[in-house]
C-alpha cells in the first residue's frame, strides 16, 4: 500500500484543495487506501482547512464510506427483493462460509470483508454484488467460488477475467429513444438552429415531464432557472437511480449516453447555464471511466466547451461527480448538499432549486431519462414528441422489468400502456403482483392490471418488479422496511424513528410474535410517516407495508398469534443468563408464557 | 366506568399506579400537581399504588405504569395491571423506551453480576435466594410485554403534563399534549 502523504497528495491537488470536493476526495482516498482512517481524515482536513468533524461527518454520513478498515476485498451483495428472489441469500452465506466471517466483519488477515447493500441496479442479473464498488452480476455458486478464489489469491480486481463484469442492456422493446439511432451532434445542431428561446418553447410544447418519478414539468423548471439572477447555472443529471428496481439509468448511461449528455447541454442552452454535473450512483462506478471518455470526445469534437458546434455564448462542461451509497441522495436537494461535497441531507424547501441550488445558484435536477428525450424534442420539434403518450403524460416511458418473468430488462412504452400489457410482453406467468415505482411506489394487484403506466393513473420512475404465484408478499414489504430504515438520512424524527420501529414491527410479526396490535401500530406509524416526514423518503417508506396490509392481508394474518398480544421475545429465554449466573431453577426463576 | 349498575355517570374512576424499573421520579411528578391532588381525589380513586400500599390490583380504569421492564417481578407486577386495568399508560421515558436502566443493554447480564458480586478477594457470591426477582437478559420498554394503550413522554413528564393526560383520559378525551408541555429545553 501507498503511504499516506504519497496516495493522499495527488488526490488533493487534483481538487485543487476544494473543500465541495471533500466527498469526491474521500472517496478518491478509499480507493488508494482501502480505507478512511483517522490518520487519512486527519490529513484531509487539515489540507482542506475545515474542522475536522466536518472530514468524519461525511465519512459516516455514505454508506460506501468506511472509517474502519474492511479489508482489501470489499464485497457487498445486493440485498433487493429481486436479488433475494434470485437465491442471494444461499450465496452471500457461501461467500461467507469461504472466509469465515460475519456479515460486515474484516476477516483475521485484513483480507475480505462481506456485507449487504441496497438494490444495485442489475435487477434483470439475478443476484449482483459489488466488489470495491464494481459492479458483478449473475452470481451462482459458482461464481461465488471463482470470486472466492480470486479473493484468497490477493488478485487485483483489474485482473479478474472480464466476463465476471460483463453486464448487459437487455433491451427488450424499443420505440423512439432507444429504437432510432441518434447521430452525434444532431441534437445540438437542432437546438442551435431553433436558438435558446425556440428550444425552450418546444420543451413547452412537447409538455415533458420528468422521469424521475415526480412528473414534474421539465420547463417550467428551466424557465424559473433562465429567469432566476445568477452569474453561474447549473444542470444536474440524476443518476443516482437509487430507487429499488430501477436500472433503465444504467442503460441509457451504456449506450445512450450521448443522448442523455447532449441533451445536458441542450437543456444548459434552453437555461442559460454553462455548467454540468452527472451524479453518477457508486454503484455504477464501472461506467465512469466510459462516461468520462465520452466527455473528453465530446469536448475534442467541440460537443462539449465553448462555443458548441460554433455557437457563440453556447459554453457548457460537464463533470462526473460519484455518490457514495445513499439513496437519499437521489432526492434533488440531498443531491446538490451532496455535490458540494457534504452530507447528503433534503434541503429545507423554498427557495427551490432554480432559484437557489448548487453553491446557492439556481440549478435543474433532471433525472437521465428526462434529459435524454429532450435530443427527440430538438430533432423532431415539440408538437410531434407530444403526440406520442397520453394528454397528460407525453413521449415515451422506459421500464425497468425485474422479477418472475421471462425476459426481465429494459421496456419502453408510450406512456399510457396497461400493466397487463407488460407482464405479458414480458413473459410473466400468471403473477400475483407487481410493485410499481419501486419500494416506494404501489403494489398492484391482478384485478388493477388494466391500469395504465402514466402520471395520471400508475405513476412511476420506472421499477416494475414482478412476483409470481408462489412469492411470498409479506416478505417483499418486510425486505422494502428494511431498505428505508437503512436509507433515512436521520434529518427528521418521523422518519429516522418511524423507519426503524417500521422494521421492528415487521420482523416482530415475521417472528410470529405479532398481533393485530402491531399492525395497528404499523397502520398508525405509516400514516403518521406520510403526514409529517420532511422530504419523500419518509412520505412513502410506508407505502409497502400498508399497501401489503390492504391487498395481501392474509399474508399477515397467518404470521399474527391468534391472542390479544404476544411480547417481544420468549420471557422464560430472556431469564436464562440469570438462571446460569445464579445456579437457580426454582419456579420464580422461570416466567410462564401467557395464554 | 366501573362498578355502574344503573347507568349513570360513575362517580369515581379506579386508579392504579406503579414503578417498575424507574426512579420513582414520575411518582414524584405526579404529586406535583399539588393543590390539584384534591381534585384528582374527588375524580379517582386508587387502587394498587405506592400511594395506598395496596399489595394486589383489583379492577380499574386506568393504571401509570412508571418505569421499564427489568426482571421476573416487573413482569408479574405488569402483567396483572394489564388483567385489571382498561387503560394502560405508559409514562415517563423509562416506560417508553427502557430509559436510564437500558444502559445496562449493551452489557451481559451474567458478566453484570460477576462483576457486582465480586468482593475484593475476587471470590464471586451471587445471591440465589428464590424470594429475589430474576434479572432479565435486558430492560424491556413496557410496551414489548404488554399491550399498551397510550404513552405520556418526558423524564420525568411535569406535573402539569400528567394533569391534563389523566384528567383528559378521565373525563373521555383522547388525550394531548400541546407544544408548551411537550418541550424540555
Ligand atoms: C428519496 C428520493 C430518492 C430519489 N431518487 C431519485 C433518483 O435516484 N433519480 C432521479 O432521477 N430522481 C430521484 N428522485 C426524484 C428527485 O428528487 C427529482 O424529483 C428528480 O431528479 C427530478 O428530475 P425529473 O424532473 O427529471 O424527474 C428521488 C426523490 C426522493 C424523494
Ligand atoms: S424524511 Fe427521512 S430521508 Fe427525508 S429528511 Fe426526514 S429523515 Fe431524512
Ligand atoms: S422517566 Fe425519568 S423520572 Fe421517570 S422513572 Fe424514568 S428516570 Fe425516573
Amino acid at each position: 500500500m501507498a503511504s499516506l502523504e504519497s496516495a493522499l497528495i495527488p488526490i488533493l491537488a487534483k481538487y485543487r484543495g476544494d473543500p465541495t470536493a471533500l466527498l469526491q476526495i474521500l472517496r478518491e482516498a478509499q480507493e488508494a487506501l482501502d480505507w478512511i482512517s483517522p490518520e487519512t481524515e486527519i490529513l484531509v482536513a487539515s489540507a482542506l482547512q475545515i474542522p475536522l468533524t466536518q472530514v468524519k461527518s461525511v465519512t459516516q454520513f455514505y454508506a460506501h464510506l468506511y472509517d474502519h478498515n474492511r479489508g482489501k476485498y470489499r464485497i457487498l451483495f445486493s440485498d433487493n427483493i429481486t436479488d433475494r428472489m434470485a437465491g442471494s441469500v444461499a450465496l452471500f452465506e457461501r461467500m461467507q462460509a469461504h472466509f469465515g466471517v460475519e456479515p460486515g466483519q474484516t476477516s483475521a488477515d485484513g483480507l475480505v470483508s462481506i456485507d449487504l447493500t441496497p438494490c444495485t441496479g442489475l435487477c434483470d442479473h439475478g443476484a449482483a454484488m459489488l466488489v470495491n464498488s464494481i459492479a458483478i452480476g449473475r452470481l451462482d455458486a459458482e461464481r461465488i467460488d471463482e470470486i472466492a478464489a480470486l479473493v484468497k489469491a490477493r488478485k487485483p480486481l483489474a485482473k479478474w477475467p472480464a466476463e465476471l463484469f460483463a453486464i448487459d442492456d437487455n433491451i427488450h422493446r424499443e420505440v423512439t429513444l432507444t429504437g432510432i439511432p441518434y447521430v452525434p451532434g444532431s441534437g445540438l445542431d437542432a437546438a442551435i438552429r431553433l436558438g435558446r428561446a425556440g428550444m425552450f418553447d418546444e420543451i413547452k410544447r412537447a409538455a415533458l415531464r420528468g422521469r424521475g418519478g415526480a412528473g414534474f414539468p421539465t420547463a417550467t423548471k428551466i424557465e424559473g432557472a433562465r429567469n432566476a439572477p445568477g452569474v453561474q447555472k447549473y444542470i444536474v443529471c440524476n443518476a443516482d437511480e437509487g430507487e429499488p428496481g430501477t436500472f433503465k439509468d444504467r442503460v441509457l448511461l451504456t449506450s445512450f449516453s450521448t443522448r442523455v449528455l447532449e441533451g445536458m447541454a441542450i437543456a444548459a442552452y434552453a437555461a442559460g447555464a454553462a455548467k454540468g454535473f452527472i451524479y453518477l450512483r457508486s454503484e455504477y462506478q464501472y461506467l465512469r471511466a466510459k462516461l468520462q471518455r465520452e466527455i473528453e470526445e465530446m469536448r475534442a469534437s467541440g460537443r462539449l466547451g465553448v462555443s458548441i458546434r460554433g455557437a457563440p455564448g453556447f459554453d457548457f462542461d460537464v463533470e462526473i461527480h460519484m455518490g457514495a451509497g445513499a439513496y437519499i441522495c437521489g432526492e434533488g436537494t440531498a443531491q446538490i448538499e451532496s455535490l458540494e461535497g457534504k452530507p447528503g441531507r433534503p434541503r429545507v424547501k423554498p427557495p427551490s432549486m432554480v432559484i437557489r441550488g448548487y453553491k446557492g445558484m439556481p440549478t435543474i435536477v433532471d433525472n437521465v431519462e428526462t434529459l435524454a428525450h429532450l435530443t427527440e424534442i430538438a430533432l423532431e420539434g415539440g408538437a410531434s414528441f407530444a403526440r406520442r403518450g397520453t394528454r397528460a403524460s407525453t413521449g415515451t416511458k422506459l421500464l425497468s422489468v425485474s422479477g418472475d418473468c421471462e425476459r426481465p430488462g429494459v421496456y419502453e412504452y408510450e406512456f399510457g400502456v396497461t400493466i397487463g400489457r407488460v407482464l405479458h410482453d414480458c413473459g410473466a406467468v400468471a403473477p400475483i403482483a407487481v410493485q410499481v415505482g419501486g419500494a416506494s411506489g404501489v403494489l398492484i394487484t391482478p384485478d388493477e392490471f388494466s391500469r395504465k403506466i402514466a402520471f395520471e393513473d400508475v405513476s412511476t420512475a420506472g421499477a416494475f418488479m414482478i412476483f409470481g404465484p408462489d412469492r411470498d408478499i409479506f416478505e417483499v414489504a418486510r425486505n422494502f422496511a428494511h431498505f428505508f430504515a437503512h436509507e433515512s438520512c436521520g434529518f427528521c424524527t418521523p422518519c429516522r424513528v418511524g423507519t426503524t420501529v417500521q422494521k421492528n414491527l415487521m420482523d416482530k410479526i415475521a417472528e410470529g410474535r405479532g398481533s393485530r396490535y402491531e399492525v395497528n401500530d404499523l397502520m398508525r406509524l405509516t400514516d403518521f410517516m406520510r403526514r409529517t416526514s420532511h422530504c419523500g423518503l419518509g412520505e412513502s417508506a410506508g407505502n409497502a407495508v400498508r399497501d401489503t396490509w390492504l391487498k395481501f392481508r392474509p399474508a399477515f394474518e397467518r404470521r399474527l398469534v391468534p391472542h390479544d398480544f404476544a411480547p417481544q421475545v420468549d420471557l422464560d429465554a430472556a431469564l436464562e443468563p440469570t438462571r446460569l449466573a445464579t445456579h437457580r431453577d426454582d419456579a420464580a426463576a422461570h416466567i410462564p408464557a401467557e395464554g | 366506568m366501573n362498578a355502574n349498575p344503573n347507568g349513570k355517570p360513575p362517580l369515581k374512576v379506579r386508579l392504579a399506579t406503579t414503578s417498575l424499573a424507574g426512579c420513582f421520579g414520575c411518582h414524584m411528578s405526579l404529586l406535583d400537581i399539588d393543590e390539584r391532588l384534591f381534585e384528582l381525589a374527588g375524580l379517582a380513586e386508587f387502587d394498587r399504588s405506592p400511594f395506598t400500599d395496596i399489595k394486589q390490583c383489583g379492577p380499574c380504569d386506568i393504571a401509570l405504569i412508571e418505569g421499564g421492564v427489568c426482571n421476573s417481578e416487573n413482569v408479574h407486577v405488569l402483567r396483572e395491571l394489564r388483567a385489571n386495568a382498561k387503560i394502560l399508560v405508559a409514562v415517563g421515558a423509562c416506560a417508553i423506551n427502557g430509559g436510564v436502566p437500558a444502559l445496562r443493554n449493551r452489557l451481559k447480564i451474567g458478566d453484570i453480576l460477576d462483576k457486582v458480586y465480586r468482593d475484593d478477594s475476587g471470590e464471586v457470591h451471587i445471591p440465589d435466594d428464590p424470594e429475589l426477582p430474576a434479572s432479565l437478559d435486558k430492560i424491556y420498554p413496557i410496551n414489548e410485554i404488554v399491550r399498551i394503550d397510550y404513552f405520556l413522554p418526558g423524564c420525568p413528564p411535569s406535573g402539569d403534563a400528567i394533569w391534563k393526560y389523566l384528567t383528559d383520559l378521565i373525563l373521555g378525551r383522547v388525550p394531548r399534549l400541546d407544544h408548551q408541555l411537550l418541550h424540555y429545553d
